[in-house]
């Protein structure tokens, strides 16, 4: 009988671990839908972002409350989860507090008091977070693609941290020789008096539930992230690893449409030559974007790590004058539909089914995607180098590459620049005429 | 005035310091033309040994890419890269920082390889060298904003040197609220300059005009084209011509030297 609570422990933890690592292999699998992207130059520059952006928060901190406000739960969540190494270790061997008796009494009730005033400055702040998100009048929280379960989600991670920082410090509340020792309980001493006129039997049970529910609720937490905005905690770190290191001016050239134009130019080409050896069995390929497989997967990786801060939107020039274009919602849309098609892979055996939908126009609107100003504000402002342009752009190119579907005043300026080398209608020959008026 | 073309320099077998490269708007926009004369006189006075592509000259491709048409830019960048490469160009000045960012970011992998300035960069240099002095008397005093353009600024994270060369005109250089990074677009980018705007709230441009507004200028310096039509446009709907202009760097800096 005395080992069944570890058993149940054992059993629990590794359906919980278990579970976690079955979908991160299918966000693994999906993000590798996208198309390949060289992101392996440049090492050295790409783990400085890393431990800048990322682990370094210098980002965060540009809008300084929140910014600030952020780094302690951030902190919390790290710091805070040393501890939880102890919780399984305990869980696992059936033990109390097994740190206590390896690094002493002064080390162990120094570190476990850090973790109960983290825990209580997280609490305080996610409070705050939740006054912020559900009472101030902050725009960002209130545009159209935050109604419905984004606005759920962001409360239900609040509402799980909140948990999760009360269980840990009743759990020490309740624990009577943690607080007789009286080491470690800078905030636990002050709510262990309100079970005062509790018997002992009841206080341990509270203690135990404590425990119980608080290591229940991390893993349910664990796996809530794959279904959350709030995977950001974990793919912030590849994310801004693998960002495009590029001036942000600079877009891609496409190699495809460099070979086509190379043909077109050279004079010396035979367009009814007999393809080389492998070469007719190239698919043509497909210029742009339509569907999320068009993108690359850093793109994808991108969709999975935005937490929908919508800075990003906040300062969109489109956004700011009521357009419908929020770079949020671009990354969010993509996400959706990288999840639809993941689902649909999985429901048909591991192979996509057509089911009739895309990207564009399903979830992301022409009127969207010629709205942006291509002014790169959201990729300055986004914590984590998320990049909302490049898939902007893809889908533009293939609205006018594949469907020729760009609007009729774009359409008259490309003829210009075709016919006259200028957006404008005028004659080549008078291009140096500004050099003779005055 | 003398606006020498490479296929000039290139018949009395010389070859130029620098390339001037002047963008459609700067070559057919009556107002971005005032800009175009205004470098050209610096130029000038600074000595510097240049030349135009003139009826050589064709569209970069950027509006065009941003579009969406990839094609039409690879089109017009091989096109481009062939004359320039044909004149054995080294060094490239333009007043238009989306030419800047496309031919100094986009046209390498395409074979076109140069040293790109914006002409805020390129003047610093030459008052770096001794070359040339800005009259900080004629200005003096003046109140001027100065807006960033996203292909100079965010784009390729030039800030400084187009504000160094305002402090140089003995002006009062007042920032607006969102400035360098967090520069808000004139409405132009991306295309936006040829097509009506999708439906909204209100005009990018006015909400522009009016955080260089909040700062009470005199003056609103621009380093773009485009910026320059959309930040003058934006002064009209606010019926502030009266008070406020709009201007580029390299006509302030004309003005100042009374070119």
């Amino acid at each position: 009988m005395g080992y069944l609570p570890n058993i149940f422990f054992i059993i629990l933890f590794v359906a919980g671990i278990g579970f976690f690592v079955m979908n991160v292999r299918k966000l693994s699998r999906n993000i590798k839908l996208g198309k390949e992207v060289d992101r392996n130059d440049n090492r050295s520059e790409r783990w400085k972002n890393m431990a800048m952006i990322a682990i370094g928060q210098s980002k965060m901190v540009k809008r300084p409350l929140s910014g600030f406000l952020h780094i302690i739960v951030y902190l919390g969540f790290i710091i805070i989860n040393i501890e939880v190494l102890e919780i399984i270790i305990d869980g696992i061997f059936g033990t109390h507090r097994i740190f206590q008796g390896y690094i002493g009494s002064g080390v162990y009730g120094f570190l476990i008091g850090t973790f109960e005033i983290l825990a209580l400055l997280v609490f305080v702040t996610v409070i705050i977070f939740w006054t912020r998100r559900n009472l101030s009048n902050i725009k960002r929280f209130l545009s159209t693609e935050m109604q419905g379960w984004s606005k759920k989600d962001g409360n239900y991670i609040l509402y799980f941290e909140m948990v999760l920082m009360t269980l840990f410090i009743v759990m020490n509340a309740t624990d009577t020789p943690f607080q007789e020792a009286g080491i470690g309980n800078p905030i636990s001493q002050f709510v262990a008096p309100l079970f005062n006129g509790f018997s002992a039997a009841t206080i341990h049970t509270i203690e135990r539930s404590s425990w119980w529910v608080h290591i229940i609720g991390i893993l349910l937490f664990l796996n809530y992230l794959y279904y959350s905005k709030h995977l950001h905690i974990l793919l912030a770190f590849p994310n801004t690893y693998f960002a495009n290191l590029n001036p942000k001016g600079q877009f891609n050239n496409l190699a495809s449409v460099t070979n086509e134009v190379k043909l077109m130019m050279d004079s010396d080409a035979d367009p009814y030559a007999t393809p080389q050896e492998g070469e007719e069995e190239d698919l043509p390929e497909k210029f742009g974007a339509s569907d999320v497989t068009d993108l690359n997967w850093v793109q994808l990786l991108n969709a999975y790590t935005c937490t929908e801060c919508g800075r990003c939107t906040s300062s969109c020039p489109a956004n700011l004058t009521g357009k419908k274009l929020s770079p949020r919602k671009i990354m969010m849309d993509t996400r959706d539909r990288l999840e639809e098609v993941g689902r649909n892979i999985d429901e048909n055996k591991g192979t996509f089914k057509d089911d009739g939908k895309q990207l564009l126009n399903d979830y992301i609107s022409p009127e969207e995607l010629w709205a942006c100003t291509s002014c790169n504000a959201c990729l300055e402002e986004c914590p984590v180098n998320i990049d909302p342009l490049s898939i902007i752009m893809d889908m533009r190119r293939y609205l006018v590459m594949e469907q020729s579907a760009a609007p009729q005043e774009l359409n008259m300026m490309m003829t210009n620049v075709e016919n006259n080398g200028a957006p404008w209608q005028y004659n080549q020959q008078d291009r140096l005429n500004w050099a003779k008026e005055e | 005035m003398n606006v020498p073309t490479m296929a000039e320099m290139m018949a009395q077998g010389k070859q130029p310091e620098v390339l001037f490269w002047v963008g459609a708007a700067g070559s057919y926009d009556d107002r971005a033309k005032k800009i175009s004369r205004a470098f050209v006189k610096i130029l000038q006075q600074a000595n510097v040994d240049f030349a135009v592509l003139g009826t050589e000259e064709t569209s970069t491709g950027d509006a065009a890419k941003r579009a969406g048409n990839e094609f039409l830019f690879q089109m017009q960048a091989m096109m481009n890269i062939e004359v320039l490469n044909g004149y054995e160009v080294k060094t490239i000045v333009t007043c238009d920082p989306h030419s800047f960012n496309t031919l100094k970011n986009e046209y390498p992998s395409l074979g076109g390889r140069y040293n790109v300035y914006h002409h805020t960069q390129f003047i610093q240099n030459l008052i770096n060298e001794g070359r040339l002095q800005i009259d900080d008397a004629t200005l003096k005093g003046k109140r001027v904003t100065f807006h960033d353009p996203c292909y100079l600024g965010r784009a390729n994270e030039v800030y400084e040197s187009p504000r160094d060369l305002i402090k140089r005109l003995g002006v009062n250089l007042t920032e607006m609220k969102r400035n360098k990074a967090t520069a808000l677009c004139c409405g132009a980018g991306g295309a936006q300059m040829f097509k009506d705007a999708e439906p909204g709230t209100k005009e990018i441009n006015v909400l522009r005009t009016e955080d260089a507004l909040e700062t009470k200028p005199n003056i609103i310096a621009t380093g773009c084209p485009y910026c320059n039509t959309m930040m003058t446009d934006g002064i009209k709907f606010k019926e502030k011509e009266a008070e406020v202009v709009v201007k580029d760097i390299a006509e302030l800096i004309a003005e100042a030297n009374n070119l």
